[in-house]
């Protein structure tokens, strides 16, 4: 418990980093741009959100610096980030509430689906130490995660869709058709969605086989997988709850701290392939100089991560006992 | 004299190298009979702990068995498939490691990995499971509290002796104990000898224990038996080989241990290193630090003879004046 | 000097490990190749990279190996002209982390107590911040990113991980003997950083500064490939960015689009390659081991 307190305190404080952060990029950054922005704004938008994009950005400064801060928290805190420039005059947070499900959707489940299928090829092949899995993968995938994200999306749509015409070009659902709960629309939206998801598939999963497999291989050599031979386990009982069990543990650590590659390449994919998500939202909104929308999306990112890496802290604590009393 | 529980004849287990192989242990031959405890002493790397692995079947790349057998009860435990000899585990033979903290699964609890050999090999219910539990648990004077308590709970000596009552669970005929007393203090270390020895008069089971330190089992083993690069030089009772070592390094071995009471006396080492296993001499492994060298010592390999007092020893001149 | 043969040692070592290897092999051969289309870029374009005088839209043919842009440049001579910036993005970025990474996690690692808990926290925040929304956000403001703008971006976002991971590893070194020893004899604490706890922890630094170099490549021709950086220099993100906006796949010129993308790739599994043969130095027991022999003993 006091672990998963410390963790939660220390997420918040990198929480506040990040917003501090966010408060002092546009203040920072020669010729304030925002100025520009928050002219055409005026007169057409609700003074609330005029007021908060004002201490986001540092425009009207007519109060001190700490005290804009303090409002910039406070606003962030009531999900008040003003109005989108591009998507004019909506505000920032239902910008993003439509772009953010496909996020979810799409980089959400692969990032999982990745991680659960990297750790469990990982162990088999240090289990199976010198077999194929072990010579053959290694090698493979080091030289795959070097790929760049959006150049095996570039390639897969070239070879699939322009090429062989298996798979749509771009978009996450055919734009004749209308968003519906129906089955030809979810399926659709999953033959969209099978080259994205497999293009963050491929370049992520090599990261997690290949430090699985090492974990694996150290704790193998351990005393205790001998004791548990020595005790006549079966295989499996050895492989998964004496092996696997603790290996996982530096594991879910990896992922926490590899989430933030796995977040930028999944933007790139998203961008490539047009995937109405958050991190080609994110693209868009710099091409179109819309900062609130930018910063926000940035915010959102950050929070999305540390809510993922807390998780993990909650799957340590309950696979490792050591976690819990210290 | 019943016929001996374990027999093993002609083990030899070689590691691999960068530059060969090298011969771990070589030709080891000896027996065990029923609730006999036998001490198997030598420096570190002189292969003690790699035999007794080698006996358990639990060799891992880049150590392997390469020639010998060893018989437990009649069979030939080197040559069943691994599914058979996973039958034989732990009911026949259990083991002992020297690190209870790095033998026992620090993300289990001690009651989980008691249940897991119950559950292996017997088709106990839980009631039953936890019930022999207790019962191990108690002979070594643990709380049946702590079952459901984790490794790192618990104080090095309770994990000690928790890793025995583990080996105990399916009342196996031969316990063997890799260095069991070295990660303790002098005290735990009489202590948890002392409760194995009680144990073994209730239960009968036999003990192989390896150790580098002598004088922790002289006072409990039936017969010890001296190891060097890889050979056994010396086995007989505990006693004769304690008070009279022949062989000369068994004898300079025993000659390193001060004796508590007694006179002073200038403690003398063995000179010279153990050595190269990867090419070895064709004589005798001991020729370059032993006092008693001769030209007949470097030509060939001695050999572990008996003399009919029960005593053997691998030395030429040691045999030669002894016959 | 104790600590010039403690390094020859670990080089030593690493070198008869590494020709052995094939992966440090194969790595290695094409990072010399890449250094040398780096030094000598004119030796490898047979045509002006930047000169739109070729018919565009043109596919392969002998004097155009990879086919030519729709603005009418070479593709090849343009792929090789980009080699300079990658390697030197790469190699600029790679030293400057691992850097800053030696000298924070070591120096936490070493002076422990407060100063290890700051620095921590440091480096664990950072880690923790998704870098690359944060570096999108930041070239966005800043409209055009020069070269050594790149660098301070990439440097200011890369640094953690290797500080951490360095600091785990002088953690485990620091308590060992040799270095209580040498503190007892009054060694200045300079003197024991450098001279004995870092010799032995070249594998890794090394890895470390691979790792940073792998990043380096990647991050920078993503900013390009999005329109981030500055377009205007020859990099293979920013011929991959033409090519995007150019509809360079969908209009049969793929090998304007992919070309680039296949030498980032090179070079990146060129990084890859060698990081991980540097890791298996640093632990052995990675090491690769042949088929047979290690089925055998599994029981």
């Amino acid at each position: 418990m006091k672990f998963l307190i410390r963790r939660l305190g220390f997420l918040l404080v990198a929480l506040w980093a990040a917003l501090t952060i966010n408060f002092f990029i546009p203040r920072l950054m020669p010729g304030n741009p925002a100025e520009a922005m928050m002219a055409k704004f005026h007169g057409h938008v609700n003074p609330s959100a005029i007021k908060a994009l004002e201490v986001a950005f540092g425009v009207n400064t007519h109060a001190s610096l700490l005290s804009e801060y303090f409002s910039y928290l406070n606003n962030t805190v009531h999900l008040n980030f003003g109005v989108s420039v591009s998507y004019f005059p909506l505000p920032v947070t239902s910008v993003i509430s439509k772009a953010l499900p496909w996020s979810l959707g799409l980089v959400g489940l692969t990032t999982i689906l990745g991680f659960i299928l990297g750790t469990g090829i990982g162990a088999l092949a240090a289990w199976r130490r010198g077999g194929v899995l072990d010579s053959v993968l290694p090698p493979t995938f080091i030289v795959v995660s070097a790929f760049p994200y959006f150049w095996v999306g570039l390639l897969s749509i070239w070879l699939f869709s322009l090429t062989l015409n298996w798979f749509p070009l771009l978009g996450a659902y055919n734009e004749t058709s209308t968003p519906a709960w129906n089955w030809p629309f979810i399926a659709d939206v999953l033959w969209h969605a099978v080259l994205p998801a497999s293009t963050i598939l491929i370049t992520s999963i090599g990261g997690w086989i290949l430090t699985m497999r090492n974990n694996m291989i150290t704790v193998v050599a351990e005393d205790y997988v001998k004791m548990a031979r020595a005790k006549g386990l079966s295989p499996k009982r050895i492989l998964w709850q004496y092996a696997g069990r603790n290996a996982l543990l530096p594991n879910l650590t990896g992922f926490a701290m590899s989430l933030g590659f796995v977040i930028s390449g999944a933007i790139l994919v998203e961008y490539v392939y047009n995937y109405p998500g958050v991190g080609f939202m994110l693209l868009q909104a710099v091409e179109n100089e819309d900062y609130p929308l930018m910063q926000a999306l940035f915010l959102l990112i950050t929070v999305a991560v540390l809510v993922a890496i807390f998780i993990s802290d909650i799957a340590t604590a309950t696979l490792d006992p050591r976690t819990r009393s210290r | 004299m019943s016929s001996p529980i374990l027999k093993v004849e002609g083990l030899s287990v070689h590691y691999e190298t960068a530059h060969g192989p090298a011969q771990a242990v070589n030709n080891v031959s000896l027996e065990l009979h029923e609730g006999e405890f036998l001490a198997i002493v030598g420096e570190s790397g002189c292969g003690k702990s790699t035999l007794l692995f080698a006996i358990a079947q639990l060799l891992t790349y880049p150590a392997s068995m390469v020639a010998g057998s060893v018989i437990f009860n009649g069979v030939d435990l080197a040559k069943l498939s691994p599914e058979e000899l996973r039958q034989h585990r732990w009911r026949d033979l259990s083991v002992v490691m020297q690190s209870a903290m790095n033998a026992l699964n620090p993300t289990l609890s001690i009651g989980a990995q008691l249940a897991d050999v119950c559950k292996a090999h017997t088709d106990w219910d839980d009631e039953r499971i936890a019930q022999r539990s207790a019962e191990v648990l108690a002979m070594v004077s643990i709380d049946v509290a702590h079952l459901k308590s984790y490794p790192f709970q618990l104080s090095g000596g309770m994990r000690q002796r928790a890793m025995i009552a583990m080996a105990l669970l399916l009342e196996p005929k031969l316990i063997i104990m890799d260095e069991p007393t070295s990660a303790l203090d002098v005290v735990a270390q009489r202590s948890l000898m002392s409760q194995v020895q009680r144990l073994r008069k209730e239960l009968g089971f036999a003990v192989l224990f390896v150790t580098h330190d002598m004088s922790v089992v002289s006072h409990f083993s039936d017969r010890l038996a001296v190891m060097y690069a890889g050979e056994v030089v010396e086995i007989g009772s505990t006693r004769e080989v304690f008070d009279t070592p022949e062989h000369p390094y068994s004898h300079g071995l025993l000659e390193a241990f001060p004796s508590l009471l007694g006179a002073k006396k200038e403690l003398l080492g063995i000179p010279g290193n153990p050595p190269n296993l990867v090419n070895p001499t064709s004589g005798c492994l001991f020729a370059d630090r032993c006092n008693l060298v001769e030209d007949a010592c470097r030509s060939s390999r001695p050999e572990l003879l008996a003399s009919p007092t029960g005593r053997s020893v691998r030395c030429v001149v040691v045999n030669r004046t002894t016959s | 000097m104790k600590a010039l043969h403690q390094l020859k040692k670990a080089l030593s070592g690493s070198w008869k490990f590494l020709r052995r290897d094939k992966k440090a092999l194969v790595g290695s051969i094409i990072l010399f190749v890449l250094l040398l289309i780096t030094a000598f870029p004119t030796w490898f374009t047979p045509d002006d990279p930047a000169a739109e005088i070729y018919t565009p839209g043109a596919g392969l043919s002998w004097s155009h190996i990879l086919g030519t842009t729709s603005f009418g440049q070479d593709v090849f001579s343009q792929v090789m002209a980009g080699t300079r910036q990658s390697v030197m993005i790469a190699l600029v970025v790679g030293f400057f982390c691992t850097l800053l990474s030696v000298a924070v996690g070591v120096t936490a690692a070493y002076k422990g107590g407060i100063i290890d808990d700051v620095l921590s926290l440091l480096t664990d925040v950072i880690l923790v911040i998704p870098t690359f929304p944060l570096i999108i956000v930041l070239a966005a403001y800043a409209k055009s990113a020069g070269f050594w703008l790149m660098v301070f971006v990439l440097v200011a976002t890369g640094w953690s991980y290797g500080a951490r991971q360095l600091r785990v590893q002088a953690l485990s070194l620091r308590n060992r003997d040799y270095l209580l020893a040498a503190k007892a004899r009054g060694e200045s604490s300079w003197y024991v950083i450098v001279v004995e706890l870092l010799p032995p922890m070249t594998s890794l630094i090394v890895a470390n500064f691979l790792g940073a170099a792998l990043y380096a490549v990647l991050a920078e021709s993503a900013l390009q490939f999005v329109g981030l950086g500055n377009i205007n220099t020859e990099s293979w993100g920013t011929m991959l960015y033409w090519a995007q906006n150019n509809e360079a796949l969908a209009t049969g010129l793929p090998l304007w689009a992919l070309a680039p993308g296949v030498a980032i790739a090179v070079l990146g599994s060129a990084l890859a390659l060698l990081n991980y043969a540097f890791d298996e130095i640093a632990n052995p027991a990675l090491r690769p081991v042949s088929g047979r022999k290690a089925r055998k003993v599994r029981s």
